[in-house]
């Protein structure tokens, strides 16, 4: 769960605008390159100098992954119903209804079936502007539906996570989407329906420990954040400082548990290549 | 005298004392007739306490140092115990034991986190807390259990999954995943109790199932309190609060729909008598792989889906 601790601003188009004067500039913060926002845009949100994948929200990846306008969502509008009237500093439900209001989204996933290649596909995209991209029931059970229409049409199935972990004001409710959402990809699997998790940065903690290692490939974004615990938890556990690239892509391609990293701007021919060989 | 005294206990301490000490006496004075009216006392005021506990209380009972661990309820409730150890890929971890037993007539595979009980049995058992491994060789003890058509029986007692380095560099995201995928499809029947600590996806990992049953005084939630605490409030002094706000307890799960049963504590928690907690415990186990023992693995399985598909609340 590492959204609440960032102290960087997101990076994205759209929240970028507030750094750069007349908002038609970003800076990367690998290189401190500054870019035009419609060059890097045509970039598909990398950086040309130094090729740093800025976080970009699921609306940048259905344009980048999906043939044009072949996106229809489902259970577009399905929101959080604070079932246990949470309450920290603030109140869950005034969270949410900020944070819709704000981000322009309904939860942190957006779910529905599109096309790559011309090839149908139930597409899921987490939103890390979304609290962190954190999985509560609306991200547990709009995954679940997803995995259903998958294995009901038999279409292959991909998912871009991204995400700070469960989501702490639903409690068990949260965790509990860990194993419902595993669930319905032991029955997807069983079917021989292909599943591909893609992993943006960050993915951590209970969607990392439930769907986004789940898939038949495993896909991530170079450099991107992916592990169980945060850094920092584990720093604080072993009182020692971190290696170099911990926890990053290269650092889970050469542990073994991711298949390949994928530059963006390869992620829709290698995703529709990987779905020809498996369906 | 007992040690680990929790600060709302201090009362019945206090009064139980003032007992042991009229007792010295008793002989020489006739005070049998105080005694037993602070006997009674004593039993009301036990009474008034543990059945008014408020969350934290409860968290903090779950995580009693004297409670029953995994290894003392297979050693109370079962018999021919054969602990079984590894994941044959790196090692055994030993937060995590498991083994076949006989639960009366019932053959079984039973499988928990183990807490230790002094500073070197922690370190031992790395206080409960798993790493990669440990869930692998949950799995591994699961499989042989399908194989056979022995129903599996997990224990959830943990503070988390272990968050290190070496944890993070053998998959432990990868490991927690492996298992709630497995678990959803295994043909056997699966009982998962939680009888201390539920944290997190480190629970979780062997607690996919067709039954979850849940000791009284117990916890089981996204994260602990103090960590909520610590993100949400920025504070670690919120963990009260955090725990009001998680609704973590038994009674609060089994309102959620989450777990199926709660299974009573002796007065004052799982500690103050083992041999019947243990007692109780395997009553209900046997209630429960009773039924389940007659259903189809694919039925088995086709509930198991549906019953984790309903957990969740949201609008459309
Ligand atoms: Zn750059």
């Amino acid at each position: 769960m590492a959204w609440f601790k960032r102290s960087k601003q997101n990076i994205s188009p759209h929240s970028k605008k507030t750094d750069i004067p007349d908002g038609q500039w970003s800076k990367c913060e690998e290189c401190g390159e500054i870019i035009h926002n419609k060059q890097l845009e045509l970039n598909l949100w990398t950086c040309s100098k130094c090729n740093y994948h800025f976080r970009i929200g699921s609306d940048q990846y259905i344009s980048i992954v999906l043939d044009k306008n072949s996106f229809k969502e489902l259970n577009k509008k399905m929101i959080s119903d604070d079932p246990l009237a949470f309450e920290d500093t603030k109140k869950y439900s005034e969270r949410i209804s900020a944070t819709i209001k704000k981000s322009n989204l309904y939860d942190a996933v957006k779910t529905g079936v599109g096309k790559i290649n011309g090839k149908k596909v139930v597409f899921c995209c987490m939103d890390f502007n979304f609290i962190g991209g954190s999985m509560g029931s609306v991200v547990g059970e709009k995954i679940s539906r997803a995995i259903d229409e998958a294995y009901k049409s038999k279409i292959p199935l991909v998912i871009i996570s991204q995400s700070g972990g469960a989501r702490m004001m639903e409690g068990a409710y949260s965790l509990m989407q860990m194993a419902k959402t595993s669930t319905r990809l032991a029955r997807l699997a069983e079917a021989k329906i292909p599943y591909i998790s893609v992993l943006a940065d960050p993915t951590t903690g209970g969607v990392t420990a439930s769907y986004a290692m789940l898939g038949d490939v495993i896909i991530a974004e170079p450099k991107a954040l992916i592990g169980f615990a945060g850094p920092r938890v584990i720093k604080q556990t072993i009182g020692k400082d971190l290696p170099e690239g911990f926890q990053r892509s290269e650092f889970l391609l050469e542990n073994g548990f991711i298949d390949f990293i994928v530059n963006r701007k390869q992620l829709k021919e290698q995703l529709s290549l990987l779905i020809n060989y498996l369906s | 005298m007992a040690k680990n005294i929790l600060d709302f206990e201090k009362p019945i301490l206090e009064l139980e004392n003032k007992i042991e000490e009229m007792r010295k006496y008793e002989g020489e004075l006739d005070i049998s007739n105080e005694i037993k009216t602070l006997e009674e006392k004593v039993l009301q005021l036990k009474k008034n306490i543990y059945e008014n506990l408020t969350r934290w209380q409860k968290v903090q009972l779950a995580r009693h140092p004297e409670r029953p661990y995994t290894l003392d309820y297979i050693n109370l409730m079962t018999i021919d115990f054969v602990e079984l150890h590894g994941d044959r890929l790196f090692k055994d971890d030993k937060a995590i034991v498991g083994g076949l037993a006989k639960l009366d007539e019932y053959k079984i595979m039973i499988i928990g986190h183990q807490k230790g009980r002094d500073t070197k049995s922690n370190l031992y058992r790395n206080f409960g807390m798993p790493n990669p491994e440990g869930y692998r060789k949950a799995l591994r003890l699961m499989r042989l259990a399908e194989k056979f058509n022995l129903p599996v029986i997990t224990m959830l007692d943990t503070p988390g999954a272990y968050p290190g380095i070496e944890a993070e560099q053998r998959g432990q995201a990868e490991a927690i995943a492996r298992n709630l995928f497995e678990m959803s499809k295994l043909k056997v029947p699966i009982i998962v109790v939680i009888i201390g600590e539920g944290a997190s996806g480190g629970a979780l990992g062997i607690g996919v199932g067709d039954r979850i049953l849940m000791l009284q005084n117990t916890w089981y939630s996204v994260i602990s309190p103090e960590s909520c605490s610590s993100i949400l409030w920025r504070s670690w002094d919120y963990k009260e609060q955090a725990a009001e706000s998680l609704k973590l307890t038994a009674e609060d799960l089994l309102e959620q729909g989450i777990i199926d049963r709660i299974i009573p504590e002796p007065l004052g928690g799982a500690h103050k008598n083992y041999t019947l907690m243990a007692a109780t415990l395997k009553t209900a186990l046997k209630e429960e792989l009773s039924q389940l023992v007659k259903l189809k693995p694919e039925k088995l399985i086709q509930n198991r889906i549906d019953k984790f598909g309903k957990m969740g609340v949201f609008v459309e």
